[in-house]
């Protein structure tokens, strides 16, 4: 008995493991059910172009999460920093042109996130109620610069940003898939070996803690929050260029998944610890599971049921093999909606 | 110029007032700690330490009074926790001193990480620190616990172990340990002030905030009395017991509640 939970707490020390398990037992059972799908190169390398926009905002808000903060407003961003990028492709001639509309697109996330930054470490507004508040601002935003329609992007194909960013490589392998693991890999240093991301763990531990230990935690929560933004603003940028267009209802539909493959990797809703494989592995899941449903053959009514189980059964492996870190969650809960400074207004004995 | 009671001076303050709006926290306060003296800080809830301690760590400022650290003076307007640190200032504090999910490396240095180019983290380099530490300034020996293990492994006394161990590290003169025994075992206390007769080996300067007048008795050279917002006796260990010094303390709650039922 003794060994066996030696042996699994072994298991749960390998970032990403259980989810990893779970991609690969859901796999194994599409290639059981539907062989003629998934036996082919063809879905997979169909889930490398649809998977890395969540996958990208996943990581964003893994940070957020980890730091123990919440970020609704990412998939405004993916409607906002799409159209930026769209409007400034359109208005910027030359050969530089779509280069600068991709810069201006990052922009647009970076100031989208600096402004939820001010408001949650500056006026001390709750993470969930500053987003949500910024979520239905930059959509509108959107529509209005807009004008409510979707806004084609003509010429996008033939340009070199198309290659770069979603191009086909080897004629074969979206590109994209290759930006959103090279950015996988770089986030996990940045959150497991750089300063910032030890100070945001700190933060989502016990924001007190850091602060006595002279990290500056307004600015932090600042950063992390800008970081996001422009993390977001590379999904939109992925999405965008893919679909050669910017819908009117672009980002809609990516808050709750993007959420649940951070759930699911393993990231702690506690804060305090999060996990990019997990998430990287998260996100795979979410984004198989419509499809592969589908292709089984049990019909398209089935397919969010089957999501809730996988993501029930992520989440449990996760418990049973990790630490615990679950058993906080409803005191961050509440945290979320406190004012940020609440935690920071020490008693004075 | 306030009368100096120590030798070498680790600590000097003069007439540090804080108000929070209208509310008085700390009137007139005057304290000197020496470099190689461990002072005990006594004192009820709602008297004054923890705001001090604050002041002291560069959590926040006071409203007036001045700060002196090894006998320089201390710009107050730019002080704040990484200044108290590269002062030598270092505090244990009860339950905030530690992330209770990160491992024992990471928590030793942060803040104060090592760092490669690009403020990426020298993690091999932390780790053989944190272990020399570990072991040879606190004495941890073969107890499962690693410089790999989670905060939340360890037990209370070893917490406080783990925070004095890294004041040590980084060339503390004056420790402040705010209340690092409360909620611990019998057993874990002993652990704790083992930690703090280690500080006065190595000749540096404590001081030491405890509700309980027997630990703090047995550890200190000197005690303060604070109530209110103020220092109200300072008192050397040889010209008091133990005993004495209780019946001081109860004789004087008796005597402000009388006051106040006045």
């Amino acid at each position: 008995m003794k060994q066996k939970t030696s042996f699994l707490t072994f298991l749960g020390k390998i970032e990403g493991l259980p989810v990893a398990a779970v991609l690969l037992v859901l796999y194994v059972a599409f290639i059981i059910t539907a062989p003629l799908v998934f036996k082919g190169y063809r879905i997979y390398m169909s889930f490398f172009q649809t998977v890395p926009p969540l996958l990208v905002a996943g990581l964003g808000l893994t940070f957020v999460i980890t730091a123990g903060e919440i970020d609704l407003s990412f998939s405004a961003v993916m409607a906002f920093s799409g159209f930026v990028f769209a409007w400034f492709y359109k208005a910027i001639p030359g050969p530089s042109g779509p280069w600068l509309a991709v810069l201006l697109a990052l922009a647009s996330g970076a100031l989208v996130g600096y402004v939820n930054g001010l408001l949650v470490a500056k006026l001390h507004v709750p993470s969930i109620m500053a987003t949500l508040a910024a979520q239905f601002f930059w959509s509108g935003v959107s529509v209005l610069l807009a004008g409510g329609k979707s806004w084609s992007i003509e010429g996008i194909t033939t340009n070199i940003v198309h290659t770069v960013f979603v191009g086909r490589i080897f004629g074969i392998v979206p590109a994209q898939a290759l930006w959103a693991l090279g950015l996988a890999i770089f986030l996990w240093y940045i959150l497991n070996r750089h300063k910032f991301g030890e100070e945001i763990m700190f933060i989502g531990d016990n924001a007190d803690v850091a602060r006595v230990m002279g990290i500056n935690v307004d600015a932090a929560r600042i950063k992390l929050f800008v970081m996001n933004g422009v993390i977001a603003a590379f999904g939109a940028l992925l999405l965008t260029i893919e679909m050669n267009t910017y819908f009117d209802t672009q980002g809609e539909g990516f808050l709750l998944p993007t959420m649940a493959a951070v759930f699911i990797g393993g990231t702690s809703i506690a804060g305090g610890y999060g996990s990019i494989v997990g998430t990287f592995f998260g996100s795979y899941i979410i984004g198989s599971l419509d499809a592969g449903v589908v292709a089984t053959g049990i019909g398209g009514y089935w397919t969010q049921l089957v999501s809730g189980l996988v993501m029930a059964a992520s989440v449990i492996l996760n418990i049973v093999l990790g630490e615990g870190h679950f058993r906080q969650a409803g005191s961050r809960i509440r945290h979320w909606f406190t004012p940020s400074g609440s935690n920071a207004r020490d008693k004075t004995d | 110029m306030v009368e100096s009671p120590v030798e070498r001076s680790a600590l000097r303050m003069v007439n540090i007032e804080k108000y929070f709006g209208q509310v008085c926290a700390l009137r007139k306060i005057n304290l000197e700690v020496g470099s190689n003296e461990i002072v005990g800080l006594i004192g009820d809830n709602g008297a004054g330490k923890s705001t001090m301690v604050k002041i002291l760590t560069g959590v926040f400022p006071p409203t007036s009074g001045e700060l002196y650290i090894a006998g320089n003076k201390v710009n107050l307007h730019a002080y704040n926790v990484k200044k108290a640190h590269e002062h030598g200032i270092e505090t244990v504090y009860q339950d905030k001193s530690l992330g209770d999910k990160q491992v024992l490396w990471r928590n030793f240095f942060i803040g104060r990480e090592i760092t490669l180019p690009l403020g990426f983290i020298d993690v091999k380099r932390e780790k053989e620190i944190a272990s020399e530490i570990m072991v040879n300034t606190i004495g941890f020996r073969g107890k499962g616990i690693t410089v790999d293990s989670k905060v939340s492994k360890l037990s209370g006394g070893e917490r406080q172990g783990v925070s004095i161990g890294r004041a040590m590290h980084f060339k503390a003169e004056l420790i402040i340990l705010d209340e690092p025994t409360v909620a611990l075992s019998l057993k874990e206390v002993a652990k704790v002030l083992n930690f703090v007769r280690k500080i006065k080996e190595s000749g540096k300067a404590c001081v030491y905030i405890s509700h309980d007048i027997s630990d703090v008795y047995e550890i200190s050279d000197r005690f303060v009395i604070m109530d209110r917002g103020e220092i109200v006796a300072s008192i050397a260990k040889k010209d008091i017991s133990l005993k004495a010094l209780d019946e001081f303390l109860l004789e004087y709650s008796h005597g402000l509640k009388d006051k106040a039922e006045l």
